[in-house]
């Protein structure tokens, strides 16, 4: 840490500090993409995790969450304009991928816009929406913003703003499609989408061209709801985001919540959480199965997948009293002790699947049909999944070994055994069978704690109304799509200042574009269900 | 008049005094014999052909899949062909939450639906905005643009509870007046007038 310190000083000498679990630097606006260049390629800072934009009354800005694939180290860099009319900002979009959407988003909600990006159009609400909802000003009077029936207005040209070479500042108009293109909607009600998204998509005969992305169609606000809401009320929405991690993310709220307050969670709700966890994991990817053969025309996979998903719901409902929105963890521990059937049923569970997941392979995986629309398709290369911030389980298929379970272990995750998932190929082939070997990992993982949760209790004893201490927190947990991070930062009151949402699969819809480029249409329905986006959770 | 459902009893049902009303409304308005069994007839084959649209938008739709999948299997209904074009099917099941960036796409999906159409609003988000109802993006209930048929709570509604639902939908259809008149809850200046 210090180290990084030390170097990002000598460096630029204007940089301040403060210390943290995560180091955070501050440096001025114009100072910050030189050293945005200095971190990825002299500190090896490749992988942009997040932008936090954030609105502090006086000032506004950005906090920038960088991760080193080389040795997991991670720094954050803060970043804030005093211009309230007319905030910018410089990009970084030009060095990693992933800001371009991230960039879009701030702009979107807090209305800061970037120096050079190409592109400043809003992300999640309409074109034509007023205001920027997460800025603390913003006025929610619905007589400014009423349930509009008419459809927005198609924008195939988009606004930038650009710093020429003697520093002045343009705005510029560019392209996303020219009138000579033929351009093709996909959803948002569209059966192979995976929920409501929308891809305008740029044909050549059959050959993709571009795929542009349009999100929102499912933005509930949930990060502005979230600021006026305590934060034992704020977990409720984690298991609304992804609802096929639904453990996970809950597990992250709870894990950045306890962390701020330093509370040590008993061993058994540590032992039940990773259980829970990795059950949760199982019947994601089950799912993912079922849909993913279902989208390549495979329609019998959706029976069998359902079939043996059912078997955890039961076990879910059991103990949770839920099938789908659990609402069981809570900061401190669980809600409830573990139902005495659990065990059983898990080790039955366990003992019955692996068997399930050889029919699986001899039903799909070896089908000549099914190979053929799934190797050497959608290739992603390993450099592009880490600028696209492309983690999880399609991370690993382009060989990133980027499963947060291993970097920074968590709940019992640095004392199990288990294996990384990690192939080298790159295609839709490598993700699908990434998830199916995690199903196998899994069970290894439960099958390790099953017999050995210790007796004790369950949670700990915490108060209804909690505050936490000043500060900005970050924490990060392997839910089945990816790394779910939550961001915090308290000011000591009763509910968040500002929590922010960071969604496995937002990066994953904007790699869409360089992965289906020059294949055929038909191809993007595979890449598309072969990477396994939950729209709810990237909208939040 | 009796309306009838092959899986439930009549007294089964929690709620039945809505449809007596129905009945009641149906009979005032004295059908002669002829239209009146072949109403009968065609909404015997109308309610155990209810074909959805598939339409979800978030955990909702999960729940749904579970209804086509073998355990709950909702062929047993007749509900089992989900069409992907609204043209073809009968009734849209607004499962998950309705922004407002989504609204005019579900009001189009909705006008497309060839009548007679109905809208069922499962979950919470559908019923009134759910845990999203102060949201500044959340459509406060799927009331405020479409006309609701059926209301099914819960956050996301089991399967059964899903099932029960539609059910009702299907006594709905039973004692409608499908010759000679209007059963529609829209109306037709909405559409037309103007």
């Amino acid at each position: 840490m210090a180290n990084i310190q030390q170097e990002i000083s000598g460096f630029l000498p204007e940089a301040t500090f403060v210390e943290g679990a995560i180091l955070e630097v501050a440096v001025p606006d114009a100072k910050w993409h030189e050293l945005a260049l200095y971190l990825r390629d002299k500190l090896h800072f490749d992988y942009l995790v997040s932008i936090v934009g954030m609105d502090w009354g006086e000032t506004m800005g950005c906090i920038y969450y960088l991760t080193s694939t080389a040795d997991n180290s991670q720094v954050s860099v803060k970043v804030e304009t005093s211009d309230r009319e007319n905030p910018l900002l410089h990009t970084v979009s030009d060095l990693w991928k992933s800001a371009y959407l991230y960039e879009r988003e701030v702009y979107d909600f807090y209305g800061i816009r970037f120096i050079n990006h190409p592109d400043m159009r809003r992300l999640f609400l309409r074109n034509d929406w007023v205001g920027y909802p997460l800025r603390k000003d913003y006025n929610a009077d619905p007589a400014l913003n009423p349930i509009r029936l008419e459809h927005e207005a198609v924008d195939d040209v988009t606004h930038a703003i650009v710093e020429t070479e003697d520093g002045k500042l343009e705005e510029r108009t560019n392209t996303i499609f020219s009138p000579e293109e033929f351009v093709v909607n996909i959803g948002p009600q569209h059966p192979a989408t995976h929920g409501v998204l929308r891809l305008r998509t740029s044909l050549d005969g059959e050959i993709v061209k571009k795929v542009d992305v349009y999100c929102g169609y499912i933005h509930r606000g949930i990060e502005k709801l979230c600021e006026s809401l305590t934060y034992p009320q704020t977990l409720h929405f984690a298991d609304r985001l992804d609802y096929m991690s639904a453990q996970q993310n809950r597990h992250a709220v709870c894990l950045c919540i306890e962390d701020a307050l330093q509370i040590e969670v008993p061993m058994r709700a540590q032992y039940i959480r990773t259980i829970m966890d990795e059950l949760m994991r199982i019947s994601s990817h089950l799912l993912f199965w079922s849909t993913f053969c279902m989208d390549l025309g495979g329609t019998t996979a959706f029976f069998y997948g359902f079939r043996d998903r059912e078997k955890i719901l039961d076990i879910f409902e059991e103990t949770c009293g839920a099938r789908m929105t659990f609402n069981y963890y809570t900061i401190g521990g669980l809600m409830a002790d573990l139902h005495p059937d659990f065990q059983r049923k898990v080790k039955e569970f366990c003992a019955y699947l692996p068997a399930k997941l050889k029919e699986y392979h001899t039903l799909f995986t070896g089908n000549v049909i099914a190979q053929q629309r799934m190797k050497g398709v959608g290739l992603l290369s390993r450099e592009d999944a880490i600028s696209y911030g492309i983690a999880g389980p399609s991370g690993r298929a382009s060989g990133w070994a980027c499963d947060v379970r291993k970097n920074h272990p968590y709940a019992l995750y640095d004392k199990v055994e288990f294996n990384e998932v990690v192939r080298t190929e790159g295609d839709v082939f490598a993700r699908y069978m990434v998830r199916l070997d995690e199903i196998l990992e899994s069970i290894h993982i439960i099958e390790q704690l099953i017999d050995n949760i210790p007796e004790g209790d369950y949670a700990v004893k915490m108060k209804p109304i909690i505050k936490l201490p000043e500060g900005r927190y970050f924490r990060q947990v392997e839910a089945s799509r990816g790394p779910l991070g939550i961001f915090i930062e308290s000011h000591g009151d009763k509910n968040p200042y500002r929590l922010k949402i960071n969604s496995a699969c937002l990066p994953l819809v904007a790699g869409l574009d360089p992965m289906c480029r020059g294949g055929k249409i038909a191809d993007l329905i595979a890449i598309g269900g072969s990477l396994d986006y939950v729209i709810p959770d990237m909208d939040r | 008049m009796e309306v009838k459902i092959k899986s439930m009893k009549y007294e089964d049902f929690k709620d039945n005094e809505y449809i007596e009303h129905l009945i009641a409304e149906l009979k005032a308005a004295h059908t002669n014999v002829v239209v009146g069994c072949l109403d009968e007839l065609i909404n015997w084959g109308r309610s155990n052909s209810l074909w959805p649209l598939t339409f979800a938008t978030s955990c909702c739709g999960i729940e749904f899949m579970s209804l086509g999948a073998a355990r709950y299997d909702m062929a047993r209904f007749g509900f089992e062909v989900a069409r992907a074009s609204p043209r073809q099917a009968d009734f849209v099941m607004v499962a998950g939450t309705i922004v407002h960036r989504m609204a005019p796409v579900l009001k189009r999906l909705y006008d497309q639906l060839a009548e007679p159409k109905y809208v069922v609003a499962a979950g919470g988000c559908a019923v009134s905005g759910g845990p999203f109802r102060n949201s500044y993006h959340v459509l406060k209930g799927v009331e405020e643009i479409l006309p609701v048929d059926v209301y099914i709570p819960g956050c996301p509604p089991r399967p059964e509870a899903m099932f029960y639902g539609l059910m009702q939908l299907q006594r709905k259809v039973k004692v409608e007046k499908f010759f000679g008149g209007v059963n529609r809850q829209e109306k037709r200046e909405k559409v037309f007038g103007k």
